[in-house]
Parts: C-alpha cells; sequence; structure tokens
C-alpha cells in the first residue's frame, strides 16, 4: 500500500467520481504496472499484435471458402496418431476453428495488454427491502384482497381451487394416446407376454434367414436365431418390435452336461434354445463360454448357468433366460414347440414365471 | 463525431425515448465483476451452449428424425445395401455428403460434453466456496435444474441417430422404466408408442431434444444470469475485498472484452477439436438392430455413473403381494439417482439450518474453512468416480486380466467404505490446513532462516504475511453451532419442540465441530510484535548480506552491467519478474 500504487490510478477516475455517480473508486490495492503502461513502443506493439490476429482470422475464412469449394467430402489425409479422417473435414475445421480462435486471441490479447487494469470498488447493498417498503406491500396486497372480495366470498374461492384442479386433465387425459392401442389388448402388460414364436416354426439363422438342421449345430457351438416368419412380420407391421422380443441363442452340449432344464422335453439331443434378450435390462446377448456353459452378457455382465436352466449365477439380473422349447420337423430342420412359457426381457410389475436367482 | 458514432448514439435516443434505457446503461455499463479463474467456468458453461444452439439449428436443418426403414445407397462403402433407419441415413448423409456436415456433427457433440463437463464442475466450484449461501440459493436451485436438463439434454441428442451404441442406451433406458412399479410397462408404453422400439420414439425424442429441453435451460439460463448480475458476483477476500463491496473490473470494456474473447477462444478450441478429435463415429457402430450389440461400448461420461451402478447392485427382484418387485434395477438407475438430486436441492437449506446467523454471505469460502461440506463434497466425488469405474468394469478386467466377479465385489465394497474415508480424510486435511493458517496469522511465515543470537540460542526468523495471504487468512468466519436446547423454559414450563431442537442442534454441532477458531485480535497483534522483535534482530545481518557482492544465481562473479550487490541484483529480478498480485511495500 505504498504511495506508487495509488499513484498509478489515472486521475480520470477522481474526476469522474464527481461528475458520475457510478464510476467506482479505484481500489487501494493494485496490480504492478505493464509494459504496456510504461512504455508507447510496447503498447504499439501489442496493438499491432491484436491488428495482425483479426487480420489473420479473415484469411483463414478465405482458406476456408477455398477449401469448400476445391475439396471434397471424399477426401482423407493420414495424421499420425489420429489415423485417416476426412481431408476436407480436417481442412474446414482448421480454417474455421482458426478464424473463430484469432478473434478470441486478439481480444484477450487487447484487453490484457492494453485495456485498463484498475481494480475499482463498487458498494453492495444487503436486498433486504426497508421496513416501510414491506410495510407498504402488505398494505397493498391486503387492500387487494380485501377489494377483490376474496375472502368475503369464500364459496368463489373454492370453487375456483376445484376448476384450477380439474382444468390441466383434459391435456393430462389427452395423452392417453400417445400408445395406440391395438383393438383386443387390454393393457401393456399383455404384450409382452408373448412373442411371435409359434408351434412349428423353423428357427432361421439371424443374418441369412436360412433354416437349421440339428446337425449343423456342433457341440459346443452357439447359433443366433429368429422365427421363420420374422420378416414377413416385419413387412407387415413395419417396425423391429417382434425381434426384440423374439431373438434367440441355440446352444448344443453333450446330453449328460446338462444339469437342469427348464423344460425339460424341450431340448432336442442335447441342442437347447433361449431368448437372447438379457432379463436384466434387456441387452442382447451372445458371449458364450462353452467351457463353462456361462452366458455372459455384455452389458452389465450378468451371468447365466446355461447347463441349469439358465439361472443366474452372478450378476445383477433377477431373472434365468426363458427358455423356448424346440424339437425337429420331419425334414430334420429345427422348429418351435410353442411360444416361450413366460415373458422374455427386462422385468416388470406383473411379470410371472421364475424368479430370483 | 464520427459517422458511426453518430448513427449508435442516434439508435440509442430512439431506444431511449421509448423505453428510458439510458438510465439502465449509466448503471450498468460499469457494473464490477471480480475476477478469478474459478469463476469462469460458469462461462465456459454459458458460451459451449451457445455453440450447441449454433450447431443445433445447423444440424436440424439435414437430420431426418424418422425411423421408417429405408436401404443404405449413400457414399460410405461397408453399408451399401444395409437397412437401417432413414434417422440413420440422413446421419450419415450429414457425415459423409453435406460439405462440413461432420465438423457441425463433431463441434455439436464436443460442444455438448464440454457444456455438461462445465455445468458440473461450475456446480462443484459453487459448492466448495460455499456461494450458495444467502443470498444465492435460489440460483443453486435453479442450477440443479440446469444441470439435471443439461443431463437429459445430452442423452436424448446421443440416442437420436438411432445407431447400435445409442440403441443399446435406448434398450438400457427402457428395461429402467419397465421397473418402475405398478406404473413402469404404462409408461414405456407411451413413450414409445408401444413396444420397443416401436416407430415413434426418436420423432417424439426430437421435439424434446430440440425445442423443450433447450427452450427449459435457455430460460433458466436468463434467469439464473439475470440472478448473478442483480446480485452481484461473490469474490475471494482480498486487501480492500469486504462483504459489503464488489472488488474488479467494470464491464464496459475489460470484463466485456474479456468475456466476449473468451467466448471466441473457447469456440475455436471446440472446433480445433472437432478437426483433429473423431468422436461418435456412428457409421463404424453400424445401425441400430435389437438383436445385436457391441461389446465393450460405453456411455458418454455423464451417464456412465448410473450405468456402473446397474452393474454393482445385487440381483434383488422379489415377487411379494402377487406383483414382482424389480428391485435391482428400480434402486440404481432410479432411487438412488434421484436421492443424489433432492440432496443437491435441499443441502444450502440444510447447512443454513444448522447454523445460528442469518447473514448474507458474498465473501467465498476458501474448501479448508468449512471442513464437514468440503468432505461431504469430496465424498459425493468419490462416489461419483467409484460407479463411473464400475461402469468400465468389463474394460479394467480385461485390461488387467483379473476375475470380473472379483472386481464387482472389490467396486461393491468401495462404493460404500471409499465415500465415508473420502469425507474424514478430507475433513482432517482442512482442519490442519486451518491450524498452518492460524499459525501463520500468529506467528508469520517461517523463512527457514535460522538466526544465532549473541547468547548463543537459535531462532527461525519469521517473516510477515503479504496482505493478499493476511486478508485471506483473516476473512475465514468462525460459525457459531446451535446451542443446546433448553428442556424447559424459566418459568418451567416444557419445550414441545425440545426433542427436535436437540436433533439439529447435534446435527450442527457435528457439522461445525473441530472448528479451529481464529486468533482474537490480541494475539495476532502480539504474534506482529513478535515478528518484528525477530526481523529486527536479524537486520544487521540482512546489511551484510545485502552488500556482499555474490551473483544471485550463485556465481561469483558478475555480468559488466549487472548490478553489484545481492539487493541490487534482487531488487532487479522483482522488476523482470512482476508479480501480478505482488505487493510492493
Ligand atoms: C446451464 C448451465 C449453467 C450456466 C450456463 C451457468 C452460468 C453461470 C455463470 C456465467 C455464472 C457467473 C460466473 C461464475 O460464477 O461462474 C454463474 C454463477 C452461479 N451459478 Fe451457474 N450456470 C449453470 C449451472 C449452474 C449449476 C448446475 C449450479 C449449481 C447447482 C449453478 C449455481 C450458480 C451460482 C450459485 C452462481 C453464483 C455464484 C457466485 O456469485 O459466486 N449454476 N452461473
Ligand atoms: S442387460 Fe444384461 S446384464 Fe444388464
Amino acid at each position: 500500500m505504498s504511495d506508487d500504487t495509488t499513484t498509478r490510478v489515472p486521475a480520470k477516475t477522481d474526476d469522474s467520481v464527481v461528475k458520475n455517480p457510478y464510476s467506482w473508486p479505484a481500489n487501494e490495492h493494485q496490480p504492478p504496472p505493464r509494459t504496456t503502461d510504461l512504455s508507447e513502443r510496447a503498447a504499439k506493439r501489442a496493438a499491432r499484435q491484436v491488428a495482425t490476429m483479426f487480420l489473420l482470422s479473415g484469411v483463414f475464412v478465405a482458406l476456408f471458402f477455398v477449401a469448400f469449394t476445391y475439396m471434397s467430402p471424399t477426401d482423407t489425409v493420414e495424421i499420425p496418431y489420429l489415423g485417416e479422417i476426412g481431408g476436407q473435414h480436417v481442412a474446414l475445421g482448421l480454417t474455421f476453428g482458426m478464424a473463430v480462435f484469432l478473434i478470441g486471441a486478439g481480444t484477450v490479447h487487447w484487453a490484457k495488454k492494453l485495456m485498463s487494469n484498475v481494480e475499482v470498488v463498487q458498494p453492495r447493498h444487503d436486498f433486504k427491502s426497508t421496513p416501510e417498503d414491506t410495510q407498504g406491500a402488505l398494505e397493498v396486497f391486503e387492500e387487494g384482497v380485501e377489494a377483490s372480495t376474496w375472502k368475503k366470498h369464500p364459496v368463489i374461492r373454492r370453487t375456483l381451487l376445484f376448476a384450477m384442479a380439474l382444468v390441466p386433465l383434459p391435456f393430462i387425459i389427452s395423452l392417453r394416446d400417445l400408445w395406440l392401442t391395438p383393438p383386443g389388448v387390454p393393457n401393456p402388460d399383455a404384450m409382452l407376454q408373448y412373442t411371435i414364436w409359434t408351434k412349428g416354426q423353423r428357427l432361421v439363422r439371424d443374418i441369412t434367414g436360412e433354416p437349421v438342421r440339428a446337425e449343423e449345430i456342433p457341440v459346443g457351438g452357439l447359433v443366433n436365431c429368429n422365427p421363420e416368419d420374422l420378416e414377413a412380420v416385419e413387412e407387415t407391421e413395419g417396425n423391429l418390435n417382434a425381434r426384440a422380443k423374439a431373438a434367440i441363442i441355440v446352444i448344443r452340449m453333450e446330453p449328460d452336461e446338462i444339469q437342469s432344464l427348464q423344460i425339460p422335453d424341450g431340448a432336442w439331443n442335447g441342442i437347447i434354445a433361449f431368448s437372447k434378450i438379457c432379463t436384466h435390462v434387456g441387452c442382447p446377448i451372445s458371449l458364450y463360454q462353452q467351457r463353462t456353459h456361462e452366458l455372459l452378457c455384455p452389458c452389465h455382465q450378468s451371468t447365466f448357468d446355461l447347463s441349469d436352466s439358465a439361472n443366474v449365477v452372478f450378476g445383477p439380473a433377477g431373472r434365468h433366460m426363458p427358455q423356448l422349447p424346440i424339437t425337429v420337423d420331419d425334414e430334420g430342420y429345427l422348429i418351435a414347440q410353442s411360444d416361450f412359457l413366460e415373458p422374455v426381457g427386462p422385468s416388470f410389475w406383473t411379470i410371472t414365471g421364475e424368479v430370483g436367482p | 463525431m464520427s459517422k458511426a458514432e453518430e448513427l449508435g448514439g442516434g439508435l440509442a435516443t430512439f431506444v431511449d425515448e421509448r423505453t428510458g434505457s439510458n438510465a439502465w446503461m449509466r448503471k450498468n455499463l460499469n457494473k464490477v465483476f471480480p475476477d478469478h479463474w474459478s469463476f469462469m467456468l460458469g462461462e465456459v458453461a454459458l458460451y459451449s451452449f451457445i455453440v450447441v444452439l449454433i450447431t443445433g439449428v445447423y444440424l436440424s436443418l439435414f437430420f431426418r428424425p424418422d425411423m421408417t426403414e429405408v436401404i443404405y445407397q449413400g457414399p460410405y462403402v461397408p453399408l451399401k445395401g444395409v437397412q437401417m433407419s432413414d434417422a440413420f441415413n440422413s446421419a450419415l448423409e450429414i457425415s459423409f455428403e453435406v460439405r462440413g456436415g461432420l465438423l457441425m456433427r463433431q463441434i455439436h457433440h464436443w460442444s455438448a460434453l464440454l457444456f455438461i463437463g462445465a455445468v458440473v464442475v461450475h456446480m462443484f466450484r459453487v459448492f466448495f466456496t460455499g456461494a450458495f449461501r444467502k443470498p444465492r440459493e435460489m440460483n443453486w436451485t435453479i442450477g440443479v435444474t440446469l444441470a439435471l436438463m443439461t443431463i437429459f439434454a445430452g442423452f436424448s441428442g446421443y440416442s437420436l441417430p438411432d445407431d447400435l451404441v445409442s440403441g443399446t442406451g435406448l434398450r438400457i433406458a427402457e428395461g429402467i422404466m419397465l421397473s418402475i412399479p405398478v406404473v413402469g410397462t404404462w409408461a414405456s408404453f407411451l413413450l414409445f408408442g408401444g413396444e420397443f422400439p416401436g416407430t415413434d420414439f426418436i420423432s417424439r425424442l426430437y421435439g424434446i431434444h430440440i425445442l423443450l429441453l433447450p427452450g427449459i435451460i435457455l430460460a433458466l439460463v436468463t434467469v439464473h444470469l439475470i440472478l448473478v448480475w442483480h446480485q452481484k458476483h461473490t469474490q475471494f477476500a482480498g486487501p480492500g475485498r469486504t462483504n459489503k463491496n464488489v472488488v474488479g473490473y467494470p464491464l464496459m470494456p475489460v470484463y466485456m472484452a474479456k468475456a466476449g474473447g473468451f467466448f471466441f477462444l473457447i469456440f475455436g478450441v471446440i472446433v480445433l477439436i472437432s478437426a483433429l478429435v473423431q468422436i461418435n463415429p456412428i457409421w463404424t457402430f453400424g445401425p441400430y438392430v435389437p438383436d445385436q450389440v457391441g461389446a465393450g461400448t460405453q456411455p458418454d461420461w455423464y451417464a456412465g455413473w448410473m450405468d456402473g451402478a446397474l452393474r454393482l447392485f445385487p440381483p434383488t427382484e422379489f415377487r411379494l403381494f402377487g406383483y414382482t418387485w424389480v428391485m435391482n434395477i428400480f434402486i440404481p438407475a432410479l432411487i438412488i439417482p434421484g436421492l443424489v438430486s433432492i440432496s443437491a436441492y435441499i443441502y444450502p437449506w440444510l447447512e443454513a439450518k444448522v447454523k445460528k446467523d442469518d447473514r448474507e454471505h458474498h465473501i467465498l469460502d476458501r474448501p479448508r474453512d468449512a471442513p464437514t461440506r468440503t468432505g461431504l463434497g469430496v465424498m459425493a466425488i468419490t462416489f461419483y468416480v467409484v460407479l463411473a469405474i464400475a461402469a468400465g468394469n468389463d474394460l479394467i478386467a480385461i485390461g488387467f486380466d483379473l476375475s470380473i466377479n472379483e472386481l464387482i465385489w472389490w467396486l461393491r465394497i468401495a462404493t460404500i467404505v471409499l465415500p465415508p474415508i473420502a469425507f474424514l480424510v478430507t475433513r482432517r486435511i482442512c482442519l490442519s490446513l486451518q491450524r498452518r493458517d492460524r499459525e501463520k496469522l500468529t506467528h508469520g511465515r517461517e523463512t527457514g532462516r535460522i538466526l544465532r543470537l549473541p547468547h548463543g540460542e537459535f531462532i527461525e526468523v519469521h517473516a510477515p504475511l503479504n496482505a493478499d495471504e493476511r486478508a485471506k487468512i483473516e476473512a475465514k468466519v468462525d460459525v457459531e453451532a446451535l446451542p443446546e436446547p433448553a428442556e424447559n423454559d424459566e418459568s418451567g414450563v416444557r419445550n414441545p419442540d425440545f426433542k427436535k431442537e436437540r436433533r439439529w442442534s447435534k446435527l450442527s454441532g457435528w457439522f461445525w465441530r473441530n472448528n479451529i477458531e481464529k486468533p482474537t485480535d490480541h494475539e495476532i497483534e502480539h504474534g506482529d510484535e513478535h515478528i518484528a522483535e525477530q526481523v529486527e534482530l536479524e537486520k544487521p545481518l540482512r546489511e551484510i548480506e545485502d552488500k556482499v557482492v555474490i551473483g544471485h544465481d550463485g556465481s561469483t562473479l558478475h555480468h559488466p552491467g549487472q548490478p553489484e550487490t545481492n539487493k541490487e541484483q534482487y531488487e532487479q529480478w522483482v522488476k523482470d519478474h512482476p508479480h501480478p498480485k505482488s505487493d510492493p511495500s
């Protein structure tokens, strides 16, 4: 707090304190002078630097235009550590980025080097109103209440509150048709009970759509399948809903490796089919370890022992993976005996079937 | 007067004659803003939000939120002929056919990430410095709502392109909705327009993402900033700064230039990052198909901790009264985040309730000066970090060759044990820092110089604190805990709220306990005298030393033109290395 700090306060501030009640006095404690405060040459140099940055920003806009016009989105460039990226993308980004950045850099440089850096002091006041104002507000309010007859006619008060409570209902009720319920469906839970699997429907591979013969699945192997009808159903329904429930995995183990089954006569010669949709929150699973017969969900690592009724052996899932009863038809293709016997996918309030790990 | 000035003046007069705006300008153009790096965090949030808005408008001109299935015919060869939703198709079009489209997508995603990150860090700066205290509790509440809205906005935008990764995220969100007791299936069916995934969801999400959430955020940000403006920004303690003033730079021109320039800097950096660092390359994920999943994919960082909680929560699904209670999902995915949000909302009121005074606070706390609060904050961060780590447990297990089962058990234990440990350790550290501050105030700064007095005693010389440090330490407020209530009042009538008051008083005692009380004025004065004495004792020695000719850098020779004595060299050095806040006295 020696004298040289206070002498740095420009005389202007003192004058304007008198002229303008909203200009604040300088703080007694000021940062030391900058080179640009002390030397006119340094100040000129800083001004040149700022101007150069603004100018360069314009140059980069021109370069952006060139890259936009003369390059193509399919150009690629190889950048060390970052790999191959779109050449035009990089050129547009660098030119636009620099154009924007330089305006910022120039402005901040200007503020730091050239603008006044005198810290000033503005007073603060408590926010609380004066007692007179509070009293006044109260009086105005009470007079208003009085004038409205709000207190005199309680029946108006009550009926208004009643009406106001009800009036949002039409809007809220209208939201009901966010789901246009198909005819014959009583509630959402009913739809979650079944999938499109039906008796006799062939299992087809999920990518190629070819039906699967029992002998095509080796012991220890896993095949991802869908119902044969899936494509036709998706065609008519125009959505992927059927697939989100019907997807299954089919595995084969030596019959004596099977410890237990949810549906004892739902397997065929060691071939068992399970839902592919995790009973935790619904990720499709296909990480299968044939040695331990464990199925591992990639989302939250629920682990199911497929040789033991697909029960949960570890992780957060609460239910086993439902089994799809299968057999083979006359031509040796795998077919479903029926739909799943319990809902597939994440658990919900009215879900039935086995619960607990 | 130049032409431009005339024009500007004319416009100002026009508006003023119709609104009285000049009086407002006079009052506000030199509004003072204090300077501190941590006050820029809110600005970072604001500026990245503006970038999000600008790029979002651009993307909305090209993106088609339509789940109709189409066959890809565009230039990206690996996906040619693949069936996908038109939403995904149009996102590919923006990435590969529209010039600069990929850049805009990347800027939008990067600025959204920066936005949410800045909001959260800003929130913690407000928390740790106690900026939420009276009179700013309302703004804290608005802030918590903003934080939640930004997270929803991030998640809804992430899901729009309908790629395999975000689709899996939506599937998880749907599974979570199903777990809600009683109404879960209805909630899910109404949102998705039927079963998952349906064909309505992307277009519904689109409206939410581009209209509803930005509208709410914009409105709340406006109120937030009006309140900051009206209440004036808080400041850290320093020479000349009190609870009754604001010390800093006036809006016009310094703050305007710095803030405006800072916007362009942030914008520029985001664009440069977007040019060089790839984010969310949806074409490598492919379109969403409900029976496919990409292993090892991660959600954006702000959703990670909830995913971690889902991974760690033990299977606790059970049947009761004929219904299924899916607690293994409902608790980690909805109850825990709900409790975290509620704690954030009520914290300022809780803290106000456990202390006696009712003052306005405009000088910020240093985190060490509120050890329990700081401990709670670090505890929350630890909780978040453990769960975020848990969200990558599969990658960690593979990377470090651990058994995933064991890892999950360790993480379960860590989630429960580490946060309280973090709390205790932090509080301890804060208290020792306070103790050291107290020491400095009464004994000065240790210089490391040992002095042998004529009678043989050794003392370490202490130097007076500089004004900055002194002001900071002295600004600490000793908060009084609530007093122990009396069971009966003077006339022997039993206090009906006795039990309640005693509970609050206990909580208050716990919150403020172990406070290291600030030294009294007398103690400080006494310390000052003591320091002055030591300095006096050392003076003759300093004088000799100052005359010695040894290079300040340790060399025995000095260069021609270099000042000769230690003292002169030191002074020269100080002049060459000005410290922005150095005390010239
Ligand atoms: C959309 C998100 C947000 C934006 C754009 C935003 C913007 C800002 C800005 C520019 C400031 C003044 C500079 C500063 O102190 O950093 C500020 C102050 C403040 N913000 Fe935020 N903020 C956001 C979210 C939040 C959140 C999540 C909280 C807390 C829960 C919060 C609480 C506060 C408080 C209490 C102040 C006053 C601080 C003081 O005067 O020291 N804000 N905000
Ligand atoms: S979805 Fe399978 S473990 Fe969570």
